[in-house]
């Protein structure tokens, strides 16, 4: 047993070893049981326990809970500890608090005692344990019980040295839990001035605060510039003898020089040149440091040197304006590039995508791309590698973007399992961005697929179709190569839905080949369709009636495939209905209306990429990217986004251009669609509501679910033998889903039968609604039953719990449910309510109501599906600011990703005072004075989550003129901003 | 800041577990079995730092002992690196060669060891003299107690 440093506790010495000579888990539990069992009945009986006995029993209890077993008593015990007048035994009594008790738990108001005890205590050793307890548990309702007193501590002219240290950093934990809970004052100035306290640690403390107290107003902190600038310099010119032991391995200060460069970082370059001159002096110095030989072969050493250079480099990269300076810190990087510590080189390749990205540096950092290049290819290390991927993309431009898709294709054959699909989509985007020639664009995808099928998500091909579909003078040349494609043997299943998509469309542009003739073709892809999965067969069966229009000649052989009971019967019920539903279009249809409903594919319009919103999402959730890094690529995305030519927005201001940019694949729904996501259905009806097929109802022939197809060209055949629920929303659900974004009361559905009403409360980031089930008619319900279910990817976002109803609703009788919701995190989809029940009424009346249908007879079964109106607006609480605050934060939050913004035509009359109010109901506090145009309207709020309040601000310009609106949002998350931007669009 | 800072062994035992950000229990216990997973498969020769979830992670083996730290994007990985080792030179100097049963045995030491160097997740005091000092002045007062504790005894037991 090692020898125990101070006075030791051997009680607690001896149990640990007892554990270490524990030779199986079973013996480790059964000695640490009998432990607890004495120390429980220690606790319990012996009223006479001291001090030192009752700090034994708590280390040990401690230990225990480390070894990762459950800890249910002694929290009492160790509350009492704190109230002890010796230091140890007060010290292992904070020690378990911080560790073990639960920030909610009853305990928390003694604790909180204590500590105020402690804080006003003279001995500042204790004021000190009692600081690092509060930052360890840095609650909320730490932070309003005690945010009041640590501000006075920190500034007071009485405080030691370690006691500001200490409470600069309890009040920024404090701070970070809950900003508002922190009384401003004067104090905040006086901590700007700790910049030039004579304590190097007091220093460095105060600079981690104010970094995060300027955050969000760095206004207030402007003065801050000139003291870290100053202070910056005196580090950097000073020897290592000079600050003594705040040198660290010869080097002056790492830690408070690189906070230093942190907290200038949260501002533009100073405006007064001398500030300016003597800072770059600074940046200079450090590069030229960079270059001496090293004053240690230590390790430690190059490293804090090096942070303190990257940092630089971050700042000079922050501030964008020096070229001299952007071009020396690419050309430091490039060396980084070669250095045999890999820590370097991974460093150097993150450091430098964010160069790339700076118009100065943009050139130098092209030069090094045979060694990037070189890097994913030799590299040992994944994590390098993935850095090395993101580099060439950031790189990559006109100029090289051939060589870059190029190596990255190359290298995607043996790339990491891990990176394949993200190095997939970046291939799709790059090759789609920079494409000279869109016949590069389209072999660059097919060899994506050929290489890496399995990686290609959805949106890759849906991308490819939509290009093709826009870009007419490449449309010939895709089917040429989908069909020699096509012609391998084994192909990637993604190449047949490619491949049957495009000759679908495009086939009569090859079909004069009498190699690649209609039957040909037809055969080919007939080939492949009994290894394709539902989906796929699926859509090779719209490829067939398209061809049953393109190439009548074959039509004969098409409606043989389609009769075959392997289509016909199928089990799949989807493939089954295309099949009779094909069949039926083709043998009833003239030619005219064949071509009419199955006319070429109009032109997408043109929105920001799924494959970019994709790899955001991607990255944002696996890869942690920078932001800065996410921001530049954006930025040139942007600027390379609107697909020239031959692109014409055939829906403008309707709604379902939204839909479009937030589901691309859904326009495809036409003959694509399985998708049977809601968002889809309007899109459909929308573009199919020519006049053309005023015979069929095209909703029961291009949309999934049964239910919605109430008549239609379902009645052509038997009524269906099955009435049973899919799941699918019932129609009309979309529609007063929105009903809901700008108030929280109202009628949800509406039929003959029955009426939902729908009463919200909100409160923080909780939430109730109160559901009115009224029953319409003058019979009864039975078996009713409503429940609630969240999407798989909304659970972990929304918690909610439904209670039970009754399962009879009597004639003419109203019910009501009660809905608690909490909002964890920030959320897009929305709950949905499933109602069922069984009336007794007769066939006709629940035909009448347009949502019951089945085979009739008594008892049927009502199935109704809705979208609970839960959005994350609902979890706003409104925001007052000045114009300044306003206008702060709003340029605080400029990164593209956090800004949404939309321009749609107005579909109401524009009135001031019902946009108002609109606005209001949202959540918002509208801001007057803050626009200086009156007509604009200006909103701030907050959003309550569980994990996070985002701060969101607003921005409407109503264009009376050419009745168009523009919506911006800035939040601090993308989700968040772009899902209120969609929301808030169909208002207006 | 960084948002926790974890000690395991090369067995994957966990010998320290400090969190710099609320999470729940079953929380904490899938991220150290998650990490401590990762890290081990890691080889001698890969860099210190991988991208985890929407964190950087940043670890060094000293010994038959990883430290292993979560930080934010915006934090600086060399400096993390030091500040590992920082906190490494004051166990040993605190111990005298520090090896893993240091830390198993004087677990609480290696606590107020680490808040002397760090609250919050942000460093506190960069000078080894000064954390050194802040402790040693904990142990004097430690021994005052003892002193004045075995007076209380001599004097009860004379009584």
């Amino acid at each position: 047993m090692p020898a125990v440093r101070g006075e030791g506790m051997r009680g607690l010495a001896v149990f640990i070893s007892d554990i270490r000579n524990c030779k199986s888990k079973e013996a480790e539990v059964k000695r640490i049981n009998k432990e607890l069992a004495n120390i429980r009945s220690k606790f319990k009986g012996d009223k006479t326990l001291d001090g030192y006995q009752k700090k034994k029993y708590v280390c040990k209890l401690l230990f225990i809970f480390l070894l990762g077993h459950d800890i249910d008593f002694g929290h009492m015990e160790a509350v009492n500890l704190l109230s002890s007048n010796r230091y140890t035994e007060k010290q292992i009594g904070y020690l378990f608090i911080s560790v073990l008790v639960n920030e909610n738990s009853d305990m928390m108001r003694l604790v909180t005692e204590n500590l105020k005890t402690d804080l006003s205590s003279r001995n500042p050793i204790n004021i000190n344990l009692a600081l690092h307890c509060i930052a360890n548990i840095g609650s909320k309702a730490m932070a309003e019980a005690l945010g009041g007193e640590i501000p006075k501590l920190l500034v007071s002219s009485e405080t030691i040295d370690q006691v500001k240290q200490s409470s600069s950093l309890c009040l920024l934990r404090l701070y970070r839990t809950s900003p508002e809970a922190i009384p401003k004052g004067d104090w905040q100035n006086r901590v700007i001035h700790l910049l030039n306290d004579q304590h190097m640690g007091v220093v460095t403390a105060a600079s981690s605060l104010i970094h995060d107290l300027a955050l969000t107003s760095t206004d207030d902190y402007k003065l801050a510039v000139g003291l870290s600038v100053s202070r910056l310099s005196r580090i950097v010119t000073s020897s290592y003898t000079d600050l003594q032991d705040y040198t660290y391995y010869f080097v002056p200060a790492p830690w408070l020089a690189v906070k230093l460069l942190r907290l200038l970082q949260l501002f533009p370059p100073p405006d007064d040149p001398a500030v300016r001159g003597r800072l770059n002096e600074c940046l200079e110095t450090i590069l030229n440091k960079a270059q001496e030989p090293p004053k240690s072969k230590k390790v430690q050493h190059s490293n804090s040197k090096n942070a303190v250079l990257f940092e630089a480099i971050n700042l000079i990269i922050h501030h964008d304006s020096e070229p001299n300076l952007l071009v020396r810190a690419c050309n430091q990087l490039g060396q980084f590039l070669q250095h045999r510590e890999t820590n370097l080189r991974y460093l150097a390749l993150e450091s430098m995508c964010h160069l790339a990205s700076s118009e100065f540096s943009r050139e130098a950092v092209k030069k090094h791309l045979e060694t990037v290049v070189n890097a994913l290819k030799t590299e040992r290390d994944v994590s390098v590698r993935q850095r090395a991927v993101d580099l060439l993309y950031a790189m990559c431009d006109k100029s090289n973007a051939d060589e870059i898709v190029g190596e990255m294709l190359d290298y995607l054959e043996t790339a990491d399992y891990s990176i394949r699909e993200e190095m997939v989509l970046k291939v799709a985007i790059l090759s789609e961005k920079f494409a000279v020639d869109y016949t590069w664009y389209v072999d660059t995808i097919l060899n994506l697929i050929r290489i890496a099928g399995d990686y290609v998500s959805e949106e890759v091909w849906y991308r490819v179709i939509q290009i093709v579909i826009n870009r007419e003078d490449v449309q010939g040349y895709a089917a040429k190569t989908v069909f020699e494609a096509l012609q391998a043997p084994a192909c990637h299943e993604n190449m047949v839905k490619v491949g049957g998509y495009i000759l679908g469309e495009f086939g009569n542009l090859i079909a004069g080949d009498p190699r690649s003739n209609p039957l040909v073709q037809f055969n080919l892809l007939h080939s492949k369709f009994h290894l394709c999965s539902a989906s796929t067969r699926g859509l090779l069966l719209s490829t067939y009636i398209k061809f049953i229009n393109l190439f009548p000649e074959i039509k004969p052989t098409i409606q043989e495939v389609l009769k075959n009971d392997n289509q016909l019967r199928n089990a799949d019920a989807e493939l089954q209905q295309r099949a009779v539903e094909y069949l039926k279009l083709s043998v009833i249809s003239s030619a005219d209306i064949l071509a009419t409903v199955l006319e070429e594919m109009p032109p997408f319009p043109e929105r920001e990429s799924s494959l970019l919103a994709k790899l955001k999402k991607k990255t944002g959730e696996a890869a942690g990217t920078n932001d800065e890094k996410e921001a530049g690529k954006e930025k040139k995305e942007k600027k390379a986004q609107p697909l020239p030519a031959a692109i014409e927005i055939n829906n403008v201001g309707e709604s379902s251009t939204d839909e479009v940019a937030a589901a691309p694949p859904s326009l495809s729904m036409d003959l694509l669609g399985l998708d049977t996501t809601p968002a889809s259905q309007p899109t459909v009806t929308s573009l199919f509501e020519t006049p053309a097929v005023p015979a069929v109802n095209n909703v029961g022939l291009f949309t999934n679910p049964p239910p919605a197809a109430n008549g239609g060209l379902l009645d052509v055949f038997d009524p269906s033998p099955v009435a049973s629920d899919t799941g699918a929303l019932t129609p009309g659900a979309e529609e007063n889903f929105k009903k809901f974004i700008c108030k929280n009361n109202g009628v949800l559905f509406e039929n003959d039968l029955l009426q939902i009403g729908v009463k919200g409360e909100y409160r923080t980031n909780l939430g109730r609604l109160g559901l009115f089930y009224g029953n319409k008619t003058s019979f009864q319900f039975s078996n009713f039953s409503s429940t609630v279910s969240c999407p798989a990817e909304l659970q972990p976002l929304l918690k909610i719990t439904a209670e039970p109803v009754g399962s009879v609703v009597e004639a003419g009788a109203q019910v009501q449910q009660m809905v608690q919701l909490e909002c964890v995190q920030e959320f897009e989809e929305a709950p949905i309510l499933h109602v069922k029940f069984s009336t007794s009424a007769n066939q006709e009346e629940a035909e009448r109501s347009g949502s019951g249908w089945g085979s009739g007879g008594t008892g049927t079964m009502q199935f109704i599906n809705l979208k609970l109106p839960v959005m994350i607006s609902n979890f706003f609480s409104g925001a007052a600011m000045t114009s300044d605050e306003f206008f702060t934060r709003w340029k605080q939050l400029s990164l593209p990703q956090q800004e949404a913004q939309n321009i749609f035509q107005a579909t109401t009359s524009m009135d001031t005072e019902a946009d108002k109010s609109k606005l209001v109901g949202f959540g918002l506090t509208l801001l007057t004075d803050v626009d200086p145009n009156p007509d604009n309207f200006v909103g701030a709020g907050i959003i309550h989550t569980q994990e996070a309040k985002i701060g969101c601000l607003l921005r409407l310009e109503p264009s009376k003129n050419a009745k168009m609106y523009r919506l911006t949002l800035r939040t601090s998350k993308q989700l968040v901003s772009k899902r209120l931007c969609e929301l808030l669009s169909s208002q207006f | 800041m960084m948002q926790f800072m974890l000690l395991f062994s090369r067995q994957g035992k966990l010998r320290l577990q400090k969190w710099y950000v609320a999470h729940q229990d079953k929380a904490k216990k899938k991220i150290t079995r998650e990490l401590i997973s990762t890290v081990l498969a890691r080889k001698p020769k890969m860099c210190n730092f991988l991208e985890w979830r929407d964190l950087k992670i940043v670890y060094k083996r000293y010994a038959s002992l990883y430290f292993c730290c979560a930080i934010e994007e915006s934090d600086n990985e060399l400096l993390t690196l030091e500040i590992i080792h920082r906190y490494v030179e004051l166990l040993d100097k605190y111990f005298g060669s520090v090896c893993e049963l240091d830390i198993i045995f004087n677990f609480e030491k290696a606590y107020f060891m680490l808040d002397e160097l760090m609250i919050g997740g942000e460093i506190q005091e960069t000078s080894k003299k000064h954390v050194l000092k802040a402790i040693q002045a904990q142990d004097l007062l430690q021994e005052d107690e003892h002193f004045s504790g075995s007076k209380k005894f001599f004097l009860d037991s004379s009584s």
